[in-house]
């Protein structure tokens, strides 16, 4: 498995993402209020445009999640699975901190 | 098969058809009406003249039912059992049901051909007619209906003025006292009361025009129109000619099965008198009617007399009557300040609940009206005070709607065993507070109290409602999410409840929105203060205050648009937006429009959009204020004010609103002597005309007032609620908005004075802020790992000279 740092781990706000290119793939990056970090495809599956990195960060009993900012779909961002529409989800992709970095795989 | 056949067409008819439908009735029903359409709410009457078509009122006929409009039933052979009719035909039947119902009751006065009477569509059509042309009006009979009808030329326009044989209004409801606080009440809203007063003769000119109404002492009232209220006759003259016994003042007699003397023909409703009583309320004429139905299909039901108590709400004022109207002790609480006026009676012994009589404030009919004939559930006096009664337990027995005859145990039956949750369940499985509506409190009560939680919850995160937690964050000086969730809430929020605190947060503290951990609270288009649009871009909007632009502004708007390959379009709301801009163009696109004095429009926010303006008293040769310099200062003060939903506002220069302000959340329209102020007016989805809630301001009184308003609502709103839904749900209306910040009721407005003071005081622009703080600039890249790249999935085609996105996946 290759790894991509992206940015320095102290650069991600708790509760908010940001958006990296790794590869030519637009990789959407969260870090909850814990710490923990959670890395899902940017592409907003509803809508086809690329904004998940720019949702709101919460839980859904107990779940950490995101909500499309387009329409307000929320995915969990532990599975990327659309709690709102199951059948529907995006992909997730590992993500770890190196050294300070916020690194990704995609 | 057996074969009905009803006579009449009017709510008791329609009761009785419904109720034998829905009971399985597989007869024949024919129904004879002489007017041109079947049934309607006669109890809405009024609001016919208010808007509500004839189609709204009328009732469906029940399927099967076979209907015979503008015909009269000209006579009854009751021995070959058929009724002949107006139009020559005949109608065979196996069993007959007289729903004749009343008259109007025209006392025979001299001129009386020239009044009106308020009974149906047709009299409401031609009263309106007649008020075109008229100043003023007067109604005879201050009873019940009589009021109404006040108040129907009240709404057309007219001076109304009522006059009432009795020493009081509403004798048959209320007491001498309570007719005291009833006049003043009424004589406040600027109708004439003339109580112990008669009429000797409707005066009108040569041709046939009312001029007035003289009295027995010969002073002449003036009028263009009268109208008769002063009681009812029942229409008895069918049941008269076929020999059926009627009593000696009307009314065809029936036994408590309203059978008359012929055991083939039953009477109910207006018509019938049972047990020596005329009941003209709906409520026992619609007991009489499933009474018969009941019969009809073989049952055993009767009618023993019938609660008379009213509850209603005539211009403005609560009047209720309950129970007995007298009784060997009585218990009165009087407030002439307020206007209110309260009494019980009670047993001798002071432990029975005879009655009451309420004016002003009718929460003891609620409360107390089901302890009728029954042990008092409190001391009187605690009972009087308002809220004293709320939490009552009532017995099952006790009786919830009077109208449809349905108790509180037959509400708790359909709570616990059929599933009703909400007011809508219990109205469609018992019926309850499907007539008057006056029941609908106690509905609620009885479904907090089994249990059901009407929840108010803003979301799994917290059990407040957005109102309650602005409360908790005012009160409790709350600064961050963090604190109020840990304090009040669980888990860590979503995409509904972040947004409604950082909403919270900015109207009480202002402060910038990105400012620290609430930079992760707003909503998308706060978030970079700029609105997204569907394919990821932003567009963004300049304030343009007023809708006024030099030409050099218009200019910097334009090149920054061509710079940056922006697509371009007038707003509704008089300004200027710019499409298509990637998230690392939005600081080098406002570098620009801040240096040429631009500031945010707050287009992306749930805040003040726009003060729409016409040009007003300066340019327009029909202008008589400056809206425009109205306009700019309205916006200037209230922009950057976060709400719970937008705020739109338009100010018009005079009575042609150009500007559309009655769309608007307040708008504000011109007169000679200063500026109308409408509040809670909408266009959108469902669209809502402003009403007015004062007229006649000065700048300053205006200001102040929009202020208050403004306020008040920030406090008290749901998420996401217009000010036009949440005046529509404010409990007491318009009536109430007004004495919280006219007339100072809750004693708050200097509070919600100084909220707005700081706001003002504390408001900055925030993209000038943002523009100077690099770490928030940091944050409006396309991607973390390579700042400088524009997103490759923004792609454009041209379109009519100008971009417009194309989706690729």
């Amino acid at each position: 498995m290759s790894w991509t740092p992206i940015c320095d781990f102290d650069k991600l706000l708790p509760e908010r993402g940001v958006c990296a290119l790794v590869d030519g793939r637009q990789v959407a990056v969260f870090r909850t209020f814990d710490g923990t970090l959670h890395a899902l495809d940017n592409l907003d599956p509803f809508s086809g445009a690329y904004v998940l990195s720019r949702g709101i960060v919460g839980t859904r009993k107990g779940e950490p999640t995101v909500a499309s900012p387009l329409h307000k779909q929320v995915f969990s961002l532990v599975s990327g699975v659309c709690l709102d529409e199951k059948d529907v989800s995006v992909p997730v992709y590992p993500v770890r901190v190196a050294d300070g970095y916020v690194e990704v795989s995609v | 098969m057996s074969r009905i056949v009803v006579v009449g067409y009017g709510p008791t008819a329609h009761r009785l058809v419904e109720t034998l439908t829905s009971k399985g009735f597989d007869g024949r029903i024919t129904v004879i009406g002489e007017e041109p359409r079947p049934a309607y709410d006669r109890v809405a009457l009024t609001s016919y003249l208010s808007g509500t078509t004839a189609e709204d009122l009328t009732y469906d006929v029940p399927a099967g039912t076979v209907t015979r409009l503008s015909t009269r039933v000209t006579g009854i052979d009751r021995e070959a059992r058929l009724v002949t009719l107006s139009d020559g035909g005949t109608e065979a039947y196996d069993v007959l049901v007289l729903a004749t119902g009343s008259a109007p009751f025209v006392p025979p006065v001299p001129g009386a051909e020239h009044a009106f009477v308020y009974r149906t569509l047709e009299d409401l059509d031609a009263i309106r007619v007649a008020a075109k042309d008229a100043v003023e009006g007067v109604v005879v009979g201050g009873g019940l209906l009589g009021l109404e009808a006040a108040d129907a030329l009240r709404a057309l326009g007219l001076k109304a003025h009522i006059v009432e044989m009795s020493p009081w209004l509403m004798p048959r409801q209320v007491d001498e006292g309570g007719g005291a606080v009833l006049k003043q009440h009424i004589e406040g809203l600027g109708l004439g009361v003339h109580a112990g007063a008669g009429v000797k003769e409707i005066v009108a000119d040569e041709n046939g025009q009312v001029i007035g109404l003289r009295k027995p002492d010969e002073t002449l009232l003036d009028a263009q129109v009268v109208v008769f209220s002063a009681g009812i006759r029942p229409r008895d003259e069918l049941a008269r000619s076929s020999g059926l016994e009627v009593g000696e003042r009307g009314g065809i007699v029936v036994d408590s099965a309203m059978l008359t003397s012929d055991p083939a023909i039953y009477a109910v409703g207006e018509c019938a008198l049972a047990g020596g009583m005329i009941y003209g309320l709906v409520g026992p004429c619609n007991t009489m009617a499933e009474v018969a139905a009941d019969r009809i299909m073989g049952g055993s039901a009767t009618f023993d007399g019938a609660d008379m108590s009213t509850k209603l709400k005539l211009l403005g004022v609560e009047v209720a009557q309950f129970g007995s109207m007298t009784g060997a002790l009585d218990v009165t609480y009087m407030d002439p300040v307020s206007g209110v006026y309260k009494k019980l009676f009670i047993s001798d012994d002071a432990q029975t609940l005879l009655g009451g009589i309420c004016v002003g404030d009718a929460s003891p009919y609620t409360q107390l009206r089901p302890f009728v004939g029954k042990a008092l559930p409190a001391s009187p006096s605690d009972l009087l005070f308002s809220g004293a009664g709320a939490n009552l337990d009532l017995p099952d027995e006790a009786q919830v709607c009077s109208c449809n005859n349905v108790c509180a145990g037959d509400i708790r039956t359909a709570i616990a065993d059929k599933g009703c949750t909400d007011v809508p369940g219990l109205k469609a499985c018992t019926r309850a507070g499907t007539t008057c509506g006056s029941c609908v409190p106690m509905l609620k009560q009885l479904l907090e109290k089994s249990g059901v939680e009407v929840s108010k919850a803003l979301c799994e995160h917290f059990t407040y409602s957005r109102a309650e937690l602005f409360d908790i964050v005012r009160v409790r000086n709350i600064t961050t999410f963090s604190q109020l969730i840990s304090e009040h809430g669980q888990g860590r929020g979503c995409d509904i409840c972040k947004p409604v605190v950082a909403s919270i947060l900015a109207s009480l503290h202002n402060g910038h929105v990105l400012e620290g951990e609430r930079v992760t609270l707003q909503d998308t288009n706060d978030h970079f203060l700029a609105n997204m649009q569907k394919n990821g871009t932003y567009s963004v909007v300049p304030r343009i205050p007023g809708g006024e632009i030099t030409p050099e502004k218009l200019i910097v708007i334009g090149e920054v648009a061509r710079d940056f390959g922006l697509y371009t379009k007038i707003t509704g709301g008089q300004r200027i937006d710019l499409f298509g801009a990637r998230v690392d163009q939005l600081p080098e696109i406002w570098r620009r429009l801040v240096e040429a004095g631009f500031e945010s429009g707050h287009a992306y926010g749930k805040a003040l959009r726009t003060v729409k303006s016409c040009v007003g008293s300066t340019w327009c040769r029909y202008g008589v204020q400056d809206s425009v310099g109205l306009a700019i200062a309205l916006e200037l003060r209230y922009r950057g004010l976060r709400s719970p939903h937008k705020l739109k506002s338009a100010v018009s220069g005079c009575a042609r609103e150009c500007a559309e302000a009655r769309s608007k959340d307040f708008g504000i329209i011109a007169t000679e002597k200063g500026w109308n102020l409408y509040v809670a007016g909408n266009g959108g989805f469902k669209p809502r005309h402003a009403d007015l809630l004062a007229g006649d301001l000065s700048t300053e009184e205006l200001i102040r007032t929009i202020d208050r308003f403004l306020m008040f609502y920030i406090r008290t709103a749901d998420r996401l609620q217009r000010t036009a839904t949440w005046l529509e749900a404010l409990d007491g209306g318009l009536d109430y908005l007004r004495e919280v910040i006219m007339e100072d009721s809750l004693g708050i407005c200097a509070d919600l004075d100084a909220q707005m003071e700081y706001h003002t005081a504390t408001y900055a622009d925030e993209w000038a802020a943002t523009l100077d703080d690099p770490e928030k600039l940091s944050r409006f890249v396309s991607f973390v790992n390579a700042p400088g790249l524009p997103d490759p999935s923004i792609v454009f085609e041209q379109e009519r000279g100008q971009i417009k996105p194309v989706m690729v996946r």
